[in-house]
Parts: structure tokens; sequence; C-alpha cells
């Protein structure tokens, strides 16, 4: 199994644990992933509120590359990555005159995009492709005892729920139980985070991030299991303006590969799990096994 | 012999307040007129509307169904901005539908949009909110219809900016040039989340450039050459 | 120049219509133009055609110039062909020597030049001349109707239809798919806006029917095969095995009582699964007929619906002398022939399940419509206390309008009585239990008669309307009052903001659809469909009854979303229809059927191409054979025989070629 991988700038930068803890865990599974050569920004929501034909384009010439690369099935871990180029795609089969203008400006720089290259979602390939039992497997150290609220956010179920549930996805929930964690009932599972609201907007956008992380402990998650960077930062980074705000919400945010990370076994380090600005120290139990024998 | 009259009842003599005090709205000798009732009329003549403004926003691929729009209020209803909003997402429809282009490109709808997607994937007739809210924002931008310093556009075209000449963008570069352009006191504030990220090892200000990232201004020429603008 | 056989002499007439076609075509010039056309003997113009000067001056002429052909040219064929035909043969002519021209919709309507319009005008008058001159005398075939009818439905339509042909003195046969006729009305607690009882409306009636000497009713029963045409149609009814001999039970319910299950274990599907019930039942105490049945798949004396017989079959014990249960009970099919047929099947209810953001199935307390009817319905699983799932009564409740309704990602169509019944639940739930209750609509739509003071009369009650269409039904609280209860948030669109409303139970006014089965039905009876899947009426404003196949009549939510009134005001109609059909006691047919001439080679290309299967092959002849009285005169196995074997009357290929050749003239 063999994939194209497009990181994204956010998994270069504040999301870079994300990375960290992604690549060890594919490695494990024998997943084999390929930087996607000379990728460049999908423009994410931004680029769209310049110019949605030029996000678009932005966005094809990634596809285009993977095309030329040859492995033409694509893995975004970043949500918004993952939403934009899917939205490039479906852009490019719905509407010829996006075609064309996304045709001559591929054409320009000689690349060329077919329409068909898919973009998957890490939770996709591992759900489908790796399969659960194969993942039963590797575990070493299954997450017993830990109350995991997944939190899977907007992008990767709206508008394009292609490998999950749009209101009621499971992924990450089966995925989670496959490594032993106990799964908390989180109905606010896909509510928005707040995207970029947070740093422009701070009242409107932290107060969601509030909801968020509230829901969460009153319902006694030990931990928030996330896919976006974007949504692990809300939920991790502003924990100083709310505990001023709202007193004591804190619930520690990490992304679902560290948790993978932690039931097979791999460090603290591989993972990034000192990345995390709310610490999350749990970790899981020794297996039966290897509990010392009294001398 | 029967009472035919009886005593009226004691009228009760409405009392004039006397200590200036009682009398909050009234204006006090040597004070600035402070008006009461601030009056706005708020009725909206044909001339305002904007001709053709609904159909353009329409045209762009993904916004046609507006005009099947209902109004019934689902948009709203899960969006989660919604409640900041002055003018809702359902309100916002009928505003473009209907031609009213100053309204709505100033209102704080437009920048409050998260794009979440929620109205979009509930719309009954499947309009695709989100893209006519990423249109709007689009005009807007365009032609600089928001505040001074304000936050939202400034990131977007800054965005576009650094991916035009780099091919990828650096987020503590783009967040401080930000906080530099829009609020020197939000920086500040959020100092505490600038130690975390050194903490943790993200405050990272390599530019993040690709080899061929002349590419991307050649792309983007393309796509001008072809609107013809 | 064409010739035109010797004897024939064409009368011609074009039609002012008032100013509908005078207005843009020169009738005068045109009659003064087709004068000197070979074969026409006289031109008239006139203003109005169709009036009874107009007909007597057809049948004058006849009489008087000789006349064997006859062409109008005037409005469209749908509207008046009848009457001129008549008109003509009144003459003494065979009417189908009579030709009729549209130059109103087909050329006056459409034209805005006048030039153009009268130099159309004459090229459809002259090919018109050129065609009825081949014309042949045909005779307009008449068929005898079997005055026998059946109504297939046992709801509220199909039962005022029964009553009102058995009254009529006609038979009946009513079969009906359930073991019991009422319907979706016996389940309803009371009407809008009346607010009647549905039972107390419904059982007489449904007692009438079981007791009428003229209905024989086949509960349990659906129709399986159909064959023929109308006023003889075949039917092969399937009667479905309840396991008991239906003339033997007395409807005393020893056997339920008596049954090996102390208590009911089983989902009650008359109560919407809210109830239980037995493997031996009676769907409804008031059910018609009053005859238990047995449900093979739940009954410990059967195995997966195989009959084993290792139940101690206390049930036949207790039924004793009667002797009326009958495990070895098979399906039994029945032939019947009818003149007529009445489709009344109903509707389903949508499947809440398919809106996910309102939580049916995954939250307690989120009920269907139908559900609530069945709580507060004093013959109801809880006897009419309306208590929730998890046992709480409710302080607030959520009507949620359009549910599976006006919406393009489930149904586009507005189920047109969800409005009401929502009010009528939320006047019933608020009777009941005193709840504060909202109902959250798009647009109040209350027609009919009573309706709109059935809102004022709610309104008055204090019933919450907030017009906002609900985004999501959660269970998760932003407040302490919102703790543990379902929380509707919605735009409140009329006030301007949004709100969180916290209830205890959500009510779906779910929409109207077609039944599962409908396109299997429809194909049975050879009806057509809509896009949305309810059957199609012939007319949707002048014929709103009748199908495309004569003598197959629809009636009810089948065709429809529609209340009671509009239903039984359907199923009247159609039984007048169908009584129409009896009473005249035959049916004439129009003769522009195909036939098969005698150069028919036996490829059978044919066969399968009649959309009205009236095609067969005579194995004795080895020939392709139309059925006269089933062919519609489409024209498909016309133009699709290989070797051009097979003709049709009023569309001979003389008549075809010689209209091309006359338009083309000139």
């Amino acid at each position: 199994m063999k994939y194209s991988y497009f990181p994204g700038c956010s998994l270069k930068g504040l999301g870079r644990a994300y990375e960290e803890s992604l690549l060890p865990v594919m490695k494990h599974l024998g997943v084999e992933l390929q930087e996607l050569d000379d990728w460049n920004c999908c423009g994410a929501t931004a680029y769209m509120a310049v110019d949605e034909v030029k996000a678009c384009v932005l966005a094809a010439r990634n596809l285009a590359l993977a095309e030329k690369s040859g492995l033409n099935q694509v893995m975004a871990p970043c949500a918004a990555c993952y939403l934009v180029l899917n939205k490039a795609k479906h852009y490019f089969h719905d509407y010829p005159a996006m075609k064309a203008t996304m045709d001559r400006a591929l054409n320009a720089v000689g690349l060329h995009y077919s329409g068909d290259t898919p973009v998957r979602h890490p939770l996709d390939i591992l759900l489908n492709d790796v399969g659960l039992e194969a993942i039963k497997q590797k575990v070493e150290k299954p997450l017993k005892g830990l109350k995991v609220a997944t939190y899977y956010g907007c992008q990767i179920v709206r508008p394009y729920a292609t490998f999950d549930d749009q209101y009621n996805p499971t992924t990450m929930d089966r995925l989670m139980e496959a490594l032993g964690a106990t799964l908390v009932h989180y109905p606010l599972k896909t509510k928005c985070c707040g995207g970029s609201l947070t740093g422009t907007l701070p009242e409107a956008g932290i107060r969601l991030v509030y909801i968020l992380l509230n829901e969460a402990k009153k319902r006694g998650a030990d931990c928030i299991a996330t896919v976006c960077p974007l949504c692990q930062f809300n939920l991790d980074g502003y924990h100083s303006q709310l505990k001023a705000q709202y007193g004591d919400v804190l619930v520690p945010t990490v992304y679902f590969t560290q948790l993978m990370g932690l039931a097979f076994g791999l460090s603290d380090k591989e993972l990034g799990l000192n990345r995390v600005a709310v610490p999350f120290k749990w970790r899981p139990p020794l297996p039966a096994a290897a509990t010392p024998v009294p001398a | 012999m029967v009472k035919s009259m009886t005593t009226p009842p004691a009228t009760k003599k409405a009392t004039v307040p006397t200590r200036s005090s009682d009398r909050p709205n009234v204006q006090r000798p040597g004070e600035e007129s402070v008006p009461i009732m601030k009056m706005r009329p708020t009725i909206k003549y044909e001339a305002d509307r904007v001709r053709g403004f609904g159909r353009e926003i329409m045209s762009v691929p993904g916004c046609e169904q507006l005009q099947s729009c209902i109004q019934c209020g689902t948009c709203s209803g899960v969006c989660p901005l919604s409640i900041y909003m002055d003018h809702t997402p359902r309100q916002v429809m009928a505003l473009t539908r209907a031609d009213f282009k100053n309204e709505v490109l100033r209102s704080r709808t437009i920048w409050l949009c998260a794009s979440c997607y929620a109205c979009t994937v509930e719309c009954p007739q499947e309009i695709r909110i989100t893209d006519i809210m990423y249109e709007l924002k689009q005009r807007a931008i365009l032609e600089g219809i928001f505040p001074k310093r304000f936050p939202i556009p400034i990131l977007a075209y800054d965005f576009s900016e650094m991916v035009k000449k780099n091919g990828r963008i650096t987020e503590m570069i783009l967040v401080i040039k930000l906080f530099m352009k829009t609020s020197w006191l939000a920086a500040l504030g959020n100092w505490r989340l600038g130690i975390d990220l050194i903490k943790t090892g993200r405050f990272s200000l390599v530019t993040e450039k690709i080899k061929h990232h002349g590419d991307i201004a050649r792309m983007m020429d393309a796509v001008d050459d072809q609107k013809g603008s | 120049m064409v010739s035109i056989k010797q004897d024939i002499r064409i009368g011609f007439y074009v039609c002012h219509c008032g100013h509908n076609i005078a207005s843009m075509v020169d009738c005068p010039e045109v009659a003064s133009y087709v004068e000197k056309l070979p074969g026409v003997v006289l031109s008239r113009d006139y203003k109005y055609m169709c009036s009874d000067p107009g007909q007597e001056l057809i049948q004058k002429d006849i009489k008087e110039f000789d006349l064997n052909r006859v062409v109008v040219a005037s409005c469209s064929p749908l509207l008046h062909e009848h009457t001129f035909r008549t008109a003509v043969a009144a003459g003494g002519l065979n009417p189908f020597f009579f030709h009729m021209v549209n130059i109103r919709e087909h050329d006056s309507w459409v034209h805005t030049d006048r030039k153009e319009a009268t130099a159309k005008a004459k090229a459809l008058a002259r090919a018109a001349i050129r065609r009825v001159a081949h014309h042949k005398a045909l005779e307009v075939k008449q068929v005898p109707v079997n005055p026998d009818v059946l109504v297939v439905g046992g709801g509220i339509a199909g039962i005022h239809a029964a009553l009102t042909l058995a009254n009529a003195g006609k038979k009946v046969y009513l079969v009906e798919r359930e073991p019991s006729i009422g319907g979706h009305m016996a389940k309803f607690d009371k009407t809008f806006p009346t607010l009647d009882c549905a039972a107390c409306i419904l059982t007489p009636k449904m007692s009438s029917v079981g007791a009428h000497e003229n209905i024989t009713l086949w509960s349990y029963s659906e129709v399986v095969k159909m064959d023929g045409y109308v006023g003889n149609y075949t039917v092969m009814v399937k009667r479905k095995a309840r396991f008991i001999n239906e003339d033997l039970c007395t409807g005393c319910q020893e056997c339920v009582a008596n049954c090996i299950y102390k208590e009911p274990k089983f989902t009650d599907e008359f109560n919407e699964g809210l109830g239980k019930r037995k493997p031996v039942y009676i769907p409804f105490p008031q059910a018609t007929p009053q005859v238990v049945l047995i449900d093979p798949d739940v009954c410990l004396n059967f195995k997966r619906g195989v009959l084993t017989d290792k139940c101690k079959k206390t049930c036949v014990e207790a039924c004793g002398d009667r002797k009326a249960i009958d495990f070895k009970q098979k399906e039994q099919f029945t032939e019947i022939k009818v003149g007529t047929i009445i489709v009344a099947t109903g509707f389903q209810t949508f499947d809440a399940k398919r809106v996910l953001p309102y939580g049916y199935g995954v939250y307690p307390n989120v009920y269907t419509a139908m559900e609530v009817e069945r709580l507060v319905n004093a013959s109801g699983p809880t006897s009419g206390e309306v208590i929730l799932r998890d046992g709480r009564q409710p302080k607030a409740i959520g009507i949620i309008h359009c549910v599976g309704s006006r919406d393009k990602k489930t149904n586009r169509w507005c189920s047109r009585v969800c409005c009401m019944y929502s009010m009528k639940l939320a006047h019933l739930l608020k009777e009941h239990t005193g709840a504060e209750i909202y109902n959250f609509y798009i647009d109040i739509r209350a027609p009919g008669k009573g309706y709109e003071e059935f809102y004022d009369k709610l309104n008055e009650e204090g019933v919450h309307f907030v017009r906002g269409r609900v985004g999501e039904v959660t269970d998760w609280g932003m407040t302490p009052e919102e703790e543990g209860k379902l929380v509707i948030r919605v735009e409140d669109t009329l006030a301007g903001f949004v709100r969180r409303i916290p209830v205890d139970m959500v009510v779906l006014a779910t929409g109207l659809e077609p039944q599962a089965d409908a396109q299997d039905v429809r194909r049975l009876f050879n009806m057509s469909c809509g896009t949305e899947g309810f059957f199609l009426e012939r007319h949707p404003k002048l014929a709103p009854v009748n199908t495309f196949t004569d003598g197959i009549f629809i009636a009810g939510c089948c065709q429809g979303p529609r209340d009671i009134p509009d239903t039984v005001a359907q199923a009247g109609a159609a039984a007048a229809e169908a009584m129409v059909l009896i009473d005249k006691g035959h049916v004439e047919q129009e003769p522009n059927t195909a036939y098969v001439l005698p150069d028919c080679c036996g490829c059978k290309s044919c066969l399968p191409l009649c959309p009205y299967t009236a095609i067969t092959f005579d194995e004795a002849t080895k020939k392709a054979v139309i059925n006269e009285a089933l062919c519609k005169g489409c024209g498909t196995c016309v133009s699709s025989c290989p070797s051009g074997s097979i003709a049709q009357n009023l569309f001979e290929d003389e008549e075809v070629f010689s209209e091309i050749e006359g338009v083309l003239a000139d």
C-alpha cells in the first residue's frame, strides 16, 4: 500500500505533531507514504475568500503533481486540505467552465489533471485499506481505561462525506475501540470549532471552543481525539483565555495518530506528545505480562 | 331617601417629578442634547437595490439554487455563529437575492462565517450557502468594504500573496504580520500563546518555499488572462 | 396537380372561433383558396362552427350537396372532434369521413404575423383535403361492460367507493391487504378540523361494508394478476392464510386470552411499534372483519413460518366447538371477472429515520405523528396517557413540520395534511398533558373549510407557533434547564433571532409518500405514475380520478396527498365514473386501432413493443394478432414492423403521406 502524501502547510508548521505521529504509525502498519514532490499550499479557506477559481487551480496543481508521480492516490491528513482538494475535484467534474480554466492554468506550467485522482483521509485508508483487524494486531499497549471523545470537526464530513456518515461518523470511534479505548458519547463530534475565528474574532471563536470542551468535560472524557490541526490548535491553544473566562474546562486534545502510536508502543518523543499545550499525561497501562514479579 | 349622589372617587393627581435625578431623560441646563430615542428610519426604497447583484452572485458556479430559497431559516438554525450575526444567513440570502448589495456587504455575517458547511448540507433547496458567503467575502474584499484594520480580509489577502510568492505559507510569519497590521494590543494579549508555541517547538519563522514557486504566479496569470481581467 | 377520385365530394369549413382564429388567420381567404382545390364541392367560413347553427350547417350541407367528406379547420380535435363527428353522423354520413384541422393551437395562437399564419392555415387545409379523400368508413366498436366492480384498498377511499357502488345495486369485491379494513384512518385519534373521533365516524362505515349484501369483502388479500380491457377484466386475488376459518370465527377472542404466551410480547404494527401483541391477535378492537389471525413468524406452532405443530395449542382448546382455527390453512388464489376497477391503495408515511438531524430512532423521546396518534388514542398502547418511552410525562413538546416534505433531499412536494394534523396533535397533546407546545413551521397551510378557524383556535389556546425550519435536535445542554432535555435549535424568522428551546418530547410531522410497492401495483393495473411516484390521473383538473387506462380509476392518497374530505369526494367521484360505464352497459372504442396485414411473417418483433400488451401471437396461423379492445392506436407496432405488415385505421400510409404532400405542395 503506497500513497502520495500531501502534508499541507499546517503539518509542517503549527500542526507538526500530526505529521510526527502520522509517519511512524503508518510505517508501523506497513503503509508507504511518499511526500508529494514540490507540493504547494492548498489554499484552505483563506484563498476561497479571495478567488474560488484560483483556489481550485492551486489545489489542482497538487492533484496534477500526484498524477505525474504515478502514485495517484493522495492521502491528505489535514482536514482543510482534504476538503479543498475534494472541492477542486468536484468543481472540475461539475462545472465545464471551471474545468476549462483549470486545464488552461495547469497547461501554462506544463501539468495536466485528469480528474480521477482520489483524495483520501487517513481514517479512510486505515479503516478501508489497512483494516481494523490488522491494526488490532499491532496494538501492544491497549488504551485500557482511556475515555476518549472523538471529535471529527466539520471539514472531513461536510460537504463531502466520502467515507463516513455525515451526521454520525464512526470511523474514528471504531478505530479507538480497536485500540482498546472507551468511547464517551460525544454529540458535538461534528460541530464547528470556530476555525480561524478564534484568532480573528475571538469573542465568537473562543466561545465555540468552550462549548466543545465543556461538553467533553461534562461527559467525563480524559481526552479529545482530533483529525484536524486547526481543531487541535483551537481546543488546545487558548487555555489561558478559556480559564480566565469560563473557569476550568480544559481537556487535553491530541491527534488520533498520537493515540494510535501510544497503543503501538511508540515513544512520546516520536509522537510529538510534548507539543500539546494542555498536557496529556495519561499513558496506557503496561500489559499484564510485563508486570514484574515481586522478588 | 336614596343617596343619588355618591362622592366621586378621589382622583389621583399625576405626580410630576421634582428632582432632576427623578427625570433622567430630561435635559438639564448646561447639558448637551441627549436623545431619548435615536431615530433612524429603516425603510428601503427601490433605489437602494443594486439591480443585477443577485443575478451576479447566482451566476457563480454552484450558487444558482439561491433562486429557490423559501426562507425556511434552517441555515440560521444550524449555523454555530448565527447568534453573533447582525443578519442571519437566511436574511443574507434574502438580501442578496433582492439585490441589496450595500446592506449585505456591510453586514458582519460574511466575516463571521467559519465555512463549516452545516447550512449547505441542511438546506432543503440544496443552496450552496457557504459558497455564496465566500462570494460575498470576495466582493467585499475587492471593493474594500470592511473596517480599517479588520483582520479577516487582511489575513485572506496576505495569505494569497504569500502563496503566490512562495507556494506555501509559514503560519507564524503570517500571524505575526496580521497582528502588526491590525492590533498590537491583541498581539500582546496573546503573549502566553506565543510562549506556549515556543515551548512546544511550534514557533518557526523559517519561510516555507517550493522549488517551482514561479509556477503559482504563472498559473494565476493564466486564470486572469482567461477571465479577461 | 394531384388528382382525386371522381366521386369524392368534400365540404370544407373554416371557423373564426370568434377572435381566436380570425385575429391572426384570414379565414375568408383560406375558404376561397380551398374552394379551388380538387375534390372540394363547397368551402365556407363561419364564426363558431361548434355552435348549434354551425353543426346544423354541416348536416344541411351534407344532404343538400351530397357531400361524402367533411373537413373542419378550427380548434384542437381534443375539444371538438367528437362534436363534429356527431354532427356529420347526424347528417347521415359515416363520422370517420370527417377530418379536423387545428388552425388555432397549431397556427393562430402561435403566430404573430398574419400573412404567415394564413399561409400555414392554407397549407394545413390543403393537407387535410388530400388526406380526407383516403378516409374509409369505420365503425365505432361497442364492448359490453361487466357490471361487477373491484375496489383495491380498504381505507376510507375504498370503503366509501365500495359503499356508494353497493348502495347503487352493483356487486363489489373489496380487496384489502391488511387483516382489517380501515386503513390509516383507523389509527387516528381525532380528525381535523372538527375533532371528530376517527374510529367513531369510520366504524359505522366499516360495519356497513362487512354487512352489505352487495360487497364481498376479502381482507388479508392482495391482487396478484390483472388481465383484460375495459369492461372485461380478469383478476387473480391471493387470499393469504390467517390460519383461521373466517366463516367460523365469531371474534370472541378467547384464543387470544388463552394463548400459550401469557403476556403480549411481539411488536404491534397497528400501534406503530409502541405496544405489544400475541401471535394470535386481532389488529384493533373494531376490526372488520371481526376475525383474529395468527402470525406464523412468531407463533410457537411454527418455526420460521413453517408448521411444526409442536405447540400445546391452548388457543384451539379455547375455541372449542367453533373449531375456527385451522393451522393447515394455505393461501388461496381466486379468479374474478369485473368490468371496472377502483384502485385506492393509499399512502405510506415518510420514514423519519431518513432525516438524521432530528434524531428519530436515536433519542427515545422523538416520535412520529402516527406514533403520537396511537399514544393519545384511548384504545392505544397507553390508553391515551401521554407517557414517553422513558416513562416521563412531557412538560414541553416540540412539533416539527415538513419532515420529509418540501425538501430536495427527501421529497420535494408538500404533503398537504401535515400542518393541519400538527395543529390537531398540538391541541390533543395540550388537552392531555397541559404542556407547553411549540409548532415549528415554514408556512401554515390551512386551505380547507374550517381550517383557518382551527388555526385561530390553536392560537387562542396558547400553542406557540415559531416560524423556522428546525435545524437540529440535540441532547446536550448549554444551560442548567437544558440538561436532560432535547434541545431544538431554530431561527425564529419572524422574531428575527435564533432560539434554543428545551423540550421533553419531539413530534415529527412526517409527510405522505407513495406506498413502497406503488411501482409494482401500478404496473399490475397498467397505470402510469408521476415523477414523485403517485399514480397519474388522466388530467389534473378535468379528470382527477381517471387513469390513462379506461375502466381503471384511482381515488385517495394513492393519487397524491390529501385529507379525508377530499379523499371521500374522490372516492365518490371514482364510483360515479365506474357507474357511468356500468350503467351504459357498453363502451365505445375509437377505431384508430392497428391491424395486422396478411403478409405478417411471424417475426414477433412487435409483441414486446406494445405498451398496452394488445399484441399476441397466434400459434395456429403463426401471425401476430392485435386485440382491438386493448389497442390504443399509439402506432408503435405500425412503425416498427420490419416488413410493414401492420397498418392503422385513421393513420393508413396513404392518409399520412397525402397529408405530408399536401403541406409541402405549393
